[in-house]
């Protein structure tokens, strides 16, 4: 029993990675309310009636000849791949648009099934629609489905079994404008007249093509003697085209042909009752989210909204988390008994890793934000919004699409740049992304802001954080574009979805996953880092240097002998690896203030970014002063950083190399690791000048 | 007369489209093609972009782009 392989194609956001979740009952899929959600094809499998589905989510592509760079690889899909059924998702209430994509799917004589999604969208509307009426013109199985109530999932199921184990297929009865048949039919007189076959095409097909100006039909029958008789016929049938479509561009005809078929189709088949006069939603909203006077003003006002809530609501269960973790340090410290382990486990483990999970719920409350961006549809606003002040620092309005993901994480943000068609307006975002300070980097300004600002401004300097930030990647932008990237403009078209309310399930999973991976990685990789770093900071041992202050110790006085072990424990920490390590690099780092702890914890961040919280907490929790009731990390901050070295700091860790996982998938993305050379000289300059303004003006 | 020169709550007819082929290609993919009706429904500061309504999908598309597109006003 063999798989079946089924490719799911369509435009982009009519729901294809959302139905390929509702059939296989996961929710493995990404899904979001924007043109260019998958940008890489993906497969999945699952069992449905003791049969193998192999499933293939490809990119949205508005037509078969692609524009971006993930629309070519739907493309080259469909074109160069084994597969055995091609499900067409189509949205029931844009059917005429989408099915011009359909009748180009046609063309490559596949099996194949149209779903018709977003049933349950289509009846709130009241559309109608005839589904065996399409299926007899059309000449495939229709089926009208909805991935949002599940509706008709089962029986799509069943159609694409039934399609994939059946030879035959239908013939359709898609008929063109009347001069177009007229001709077609001349063509294909002559070609049965001579007896003419070519592989399984009918003369039907044979004659579409060449009218049409189909370069592989051209290439196949250059050799054949008939071309000659044939070429009069062909020209004579061009010339009566261009007249009646006034025009001699044979793409344009064909697209004209087209879109009366749609047309057609849809005047046939589609019944809709319009509340006429009514407005719908998406544009009362419309009127409000992208005014021209109050859009950007809105949109700034919710990102500020989300940064006050990340800080402000995210610092409550911050305290449980503290108070929790610190408590079980505690408890961890009186029950083993073994020192070595104890250490380990308490000033390795337990601060390196508690100090990441800390901030587990700003990150949750940063991907909600996230999430409800990317379903409710307003991100392609908010890229319509700011396309004109884009435009004028180099950019396009598309890249806020990439930008803001990289908010979230530069990963998927490097990969979601893909939705720009132009090379050099990718290579520009590409470069700016890891100035959208990732997630990674939160829990970094959530603890500095925290120690050094009063919690109620702590919030607004996140925004500013943030904000600056961004501004200062649209200033680079500009001086690659003036620099290096010089070019054309691309120009700006773009769809804009209907709102939809963003189901509770969508935002979950997107904050569940990323919540889960952000756990993950603190229990594994985080307390791997945490280990080492302990380790590093902890050998060789000194016993020459402890005997030293153990004998002053012993002859000193109760409150001496405590500064004493202080500065034990600190002259320990500098003579370890990591304080050497430190040592080495501090002066690189000394104009800008950092001491070598800072230092330490930059270089560990090149990892991750997590790393340098973790590495903040394990250097302090090491040198913990013995006599210090709270051994709160931002304490410990507070006491030993001035104000001016610690937003030097903040300035590094906004600027400076995206982590290696990034870094990585930037050089792959840009086309090479020479690029990635380029990205650390570029960001790692950038941040030293910025940081050591920063300081210099604070100082 | 130009895309670029109606307002908000205008509609038009299409007459003719200038623009480059991919553009073109790209346009026509989302209905808008000669003899299409559109209507205006959003203009960001300055026309920098504006949200016009074809076949009941919204595109955002930028003013210069807009200058490319003849149209006849209803
Ligand atoms: N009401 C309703 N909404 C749906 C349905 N199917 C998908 N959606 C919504 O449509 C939007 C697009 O869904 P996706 O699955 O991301 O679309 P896609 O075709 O994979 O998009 P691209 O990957 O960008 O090409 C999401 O906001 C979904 O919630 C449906 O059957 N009913
Ligand atoms: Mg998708």
């Amino acid at each position: 029993m063999d798989a079946i392989k089924i490719v799911l194609a369509g435009q982009p956001n009519v729901g294809k990675s959302m139905l390929i979740n509702a059939m296989s009952g996961s929710n493995g899929l990404k899904v979001g309310n924007f043109s260019g959600v998958t940008v890489e094809k993906t497969e999945l499998c699952f069992e449905h009636h003791c049969h193998m589905f192999e499933m293939v989510d490809l990119p949205g592509t508005y037509s078969i000849s692609g524009f971006s760079q993930e629309e070519k690889v739907a493309h080259k899909y469909l074109l160069n791949e084994e597969y055995d059924v091609i499900i067409n998702v189509l949205d029931s209430t844009h059917l005429k648009r989408n099915l011009l994509l359909t009748l180009e799917l046609l063309k490559l004589n596949k099996k194949m099934v149209l779903a018709l999604n977003m049933a349950d969208e289509a009846k709130k509307e009241n559309i109608e629609i005839d589904v065996r009426q399409i299926e007899k013109i059309i000449g495939v199985p229709v089926v009208l489905v909805s991935a949002n109530t599940k509706e008709g999932v089962e029986e799509l199921l069943e159609k694409v079994h039934e399609v994939a184990d059946n030879q035959e297929r239908i013939k359709s009865n898609i008929t063109y404008s009347d001069v177009m048949e007229e001709e077609i039919l001349e063509i294909e007189t002559f070609l049965t007249q001579k007896g003419f076959a070519l592989r399984d095409l009918s003369n039907r097909e044979i004659a579409l093509r060449l009218l049409f100006e189909d370069k592989d039909i051209y290439k196949e029958l250059h050799d054949e003697p008939l071309m000659m008789e044939l070429q009069p016929i062909i020209l004579k049938a061009l010339q009566h085209l261009y007249t009646h479509h006034d025009t001699k561009n044979v793409q344009e005809i064909k697209a004209n042909e087209y879109h009366a078929i749609a047309r057609g189709i849809h005047l046939e088949t589609v019944r809709c009752q319009r509340n006429k006069g009514k407005k719908s939603l998406t544009k009362r909203i419309d009127e409000v989210l992208i005014n021209k006077y109050l859009g950007i003003p809105i949109f700034l006002f919710l990102m500020w909204g989300l940064f006050q809530l990340t800080f402000t609501l995210g610092a409550i269960p911050m305290d449980w988390i503290d108070g929790a973790i610190g408590a079980f340090g505690d408890w961890v410290g009186s029950t083993i008994s073994n020192e070595f382990m104890r250490n380990v486990i308490v000033d390795g483990i337990i601060a390196g890793v508690g100090a990441v999970l800390l901030f587990l719920p700003n990150i949750i409350i940063l991907y909600i934000g996230i999430a409800l961006l990317e379903t409710t549809g307003y991100m392609s606003r908010v890229a319509f919004l700011l396309d004109g002040f884009f435009h004028k620092f180099g950019l396009h309005g598309k890249s806020f699409i990439p930008l803001v993901t990289g908010f979230g994480c530069s990963v998927p943000a490097y990969m979601a740049a893909r939705t720009l068609k132009s090379e050099k307006d990718r290579l520009i975002t590409l470069f700016i992304i890891g100035f959208m300070s990732c997630g990674a980097r939160l829990p970094i300004y959530v603890l500095f802001t925290g120690a050094f600002f009063g919690a109620d401004s702590a919030g607004n300097i996140l925004f500013i954080i943030y904000i600056s930030g961004a501004m200062l990647g649209l200033v680079m932008a500009k001086v690659l574009r003036v620099v290096v990237f010089k070019g054309e403009d691309e120009p700006f078209v773009m769809e804009m979805p209907k709102y939809r309310f963003p189901s509770f399930t969508l935002v979950w999973h997107t904050v569940y996953n990323n919540a889960k991976s952000y756990v993950k990685k603190a229990g594994t990789f985080i307390l791997g880092a945490s280990v080492l770093i302990w380790v590093l900071a902890t050998y060789p041992n000194q016993p020459l240097l402890e005997q030293e202050y153990q004998t002053k110790i012993e002859q000193s006085a109760k409150e001496d002998a405590i500064t004493l072990e202080n500065e034990l424990k600190m002259k320990k920490l500098e003579q370890s690896y990591l304080g050497k390590i430190g040592k080495a690099s501090e002066p690189l780092f000394a104009p800008l203030g950092f001491d070598w702890k800072m230092t330490v914890a930059l270089e560990a961040g090149l990892a991750a970014k997590e790393v340098v919280v973790s590495t903040l907490g394990v250097l302090y929790a090491i040198g913990d002063n013995v006599d210090e009731n709270s051994n709160a990390l931002s304490h410990e901050l507070k006491k030993n950083i001035s104000f001016a070295s610690a937003m030097a700091f903040i300035v590094f860790v906004m600027i400076y190399l995206p982590c290696l996982a990034a870094s990585m998938v930037f050089a792959k993305e840009a086309g090479g690791y020479k690029y990635l050379v380029y990205l650390f000289i570029f960001t790692t300059v950038t941040a030293w000048v910025f940081s050591f303004i920063t300081y210099r003006i604070l100082l | 007369m130009k895309l670029s020169e109606l307002h908000k709550g205008d509609r038009a007819m299409i007459k003719k489209i200038d623009s480059s082929e991919d553009l073109k290609i790209r346009l026509a993919s989302f209905g808008v093609v000669r003899g299409s009706e559109l209507s205006v429904e959003a203009c960001s500061m300055g026309k920098k972009t504006m949200e016009i309504m074809v076949d009941d999908t919204l595109i955002g598309l930028r003013g210069e782009e807009a200058k490319e597109i003849e149209v006849e006003k209803l």
